[in-house]
């Protein structure tokens, strides 16, 4: 059996409301809210991107592995926002756990996939038994175009998976894959903002992406909605996921533990991940997880987790997710501010 | 920073990787040759805490140019036990913010980069508890 031995998450503290930014471009902030399912989003601070996110989010999930880094034989950081064009995150990632220099290393990119790709990765290589512990993260500092539908949605955060053979705290007992080439979402080289294509994002892309991923697990794994404690899906916004549950079978008591989306935003490649580690921080032994991503472009990666007798004892090693996210040191920006932190203004000489 | 002193100072930088006298126990962050109490040459590796209180600070209100941005802020000395101090600046914290014996934890944080289009460094930083 293969599984999570250790996970870990990172929320920055700065947020902002769908408010202030529906003030700025004349915006409808009580239909937003209410179209969106969404309150306010995440801010990453100036000296943070997806390096250093996926950094705290990977010491909170060693704390709870309780393993020598230097054993950790692969690093996948998955992200649509890497710092750098060509130089990976995964090595910066890697040196700073203390994972070098026996690791393979590479950094994933499909939309708000990357992380659960990088998960499927590491995992895998595991069970193969190529390597003894692989990291799998998902990490994202994304931008909306100013004004745009996406500004209210784009946020920043991070999930670490250590996957493992033994002390494992949730099996992995099925897997499955669904992809199409499926233009809803894009960014072309040198563009800062992303593009996309409205109203298409939804059906034909995230439902359907997701309703295949997902039937085609439930039929692979002979199992059923109600046979599952929790389920997590993308959300890159707070309808979508509890839309496309609730037309699977699962109920909003399963979905809401790691329904994150209303106030912390979009995380992209981090949101289904950093709904599974709110998950695990309350999730009881013998509970099963229906967890479902979804990458624009457009795929879907499921897992079903099954949680171990090892959860209690690893729960409160490291920084629960939802305390993160409700934070009393929640520090609100106004849209200036959020503009300087998040690079959207022009200054002289650039 | 240039590449080759920030690549030599990964170690440090990243994992916090200190220096401990074999023979009267000293801890030197950042790693030194010499020890600074017994004059040995001796080390093991060790690691600080992440974890300590903030012992003094100054505000920076007037920044080196490639800071000018994130003026005000605050710089400490924190004790992060084992007789070691860091120097560091205090990220997600405002001049008002900031207090005599306040506890924090070092976070992972971009440092400083060169321009747009120049190697970003990393680094600690502490933050509030
Ligand atoms: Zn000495």
């Amino acid at each position: 059996m293969v599984g999570i031995i250790g996970y870990g998450a990172y929320i920055p503290r700065n947020r902002i409301k769908v408010e202030e930014i529906a003030k700025v471009w004349g915006a409808d902030a009580p239909s937003y809210k209410k179209g969106l399912m969404l309150q306010e989003k995440s801010v990453p601070s100036p000296d943070q991107d997806t390096i250093t996110m996926a950094v705290e989010a990977t010491k909170n999930a060693i704390k709870r592995a309780g393993i020598d880094p230097g054993e950790i034989g692969a690093v996948y950081v998955g992200s649509e926002s890497h710092p750098y064009a060509v130089k990976p995150s995964g090595t910066t990632l890697a040196e700073a756990i203390g994972a070098t220099p026996d690791c393979h290393c590479a950094d994933f990119e499909f939309a708000c996939k990357a992380g659960s790709e990088g998960m499927f990765v590491a995992m895998s290589l595991v069970k193969a038994g190529e390597i003894k512990y692989g990291v799998g993260v998902g990490a994202d500092t994304s931008q909306g175009a100013p004004g745009d539908a996406l500004e209210y949605s784009a946020s920043a955060g991070a999930a670490s998976f250590i996957f493992g053979k033994e002390k494992i705290l949730a099996e992995c007992h099925h897997t499955h894959s669904f992809m199409t080439d499926t233009p809803d979402f894009w960014r072309r080289e040198h563009q800062f903002y992303p593009s996309h294509a409205s109203r298409f994002t939804g059906e034909p892309a995230y439902f359907r992406t997701i309703t295949g991923c997902a039937t085609a697990l439930l039929e692979k794994s002979k199992m059923k909605p109600a046979d599952f404690a929790f389920a997590v899906f993308h959300q890159p916004n707070g309808k979508f996921p509890m839309t496309v549950g609730k037309k699977l079978g699962f109920t909003e008591a399963q979905m809401k533990q790691g329904w994150l989306c209303p106030t912390l935003g979009n995380t992209y490649s981090g949101a289904s991940p950093i709904g599974l580690t709110a998950i695990l921080d309350v999730a009881k032994p013998g509970d099963w997880i229906f967890m479902a991503s979804y990458g624009s472009g457009a795929g879907s990666d499921g897992f079903i987790w099954k949680v171990t007798d090892r959860i209690k004892e690893v729960q409160n090693m490291a920084p629960h997710t939802r305390a993160m996210l409700d934070t009393e040191r929640r520090r609100y920006l106004d849209y200036g501010t959020y503009t300087k932190f998040r690079g959207k203004i022009k200054l002289r000489g650039e | 920073m240039s590449a080759p002193k920030y690549w030599r100072e990964i170690p440090q930088r990243y994992r916090f990787e200190a220096a401990k006298c074999k023979k009267c126990g000293k801890v030197s962050f950042p790693p030194r040759i010499v020890c600074p109490e017994c004059r040995s040459r001796e080390f093991e590796n060790t690691r600080i805490n992440d974890k300590g209180t903030v012992e003094t600070y100054t505000v920076i209100r007037v920044a080196p140019t490639q800071f000018t941005d994130e003026a005000p802020y605050p710089v400490a000395i924190v004790d992060v036990g084992d007789g070691v101090r860091v120097l560091c600046q205090v990220a997600d914290c405002g001049p008002e913010e900031i207090k005599i014996g306040m506890s924090v934890r070092l976070e992972f944080r971009k440092v400083q980069q060169e321009g747009h289009g120049g190697i970003i460094n990393y680094g600690y930083k502490c933050v509030p508890e």
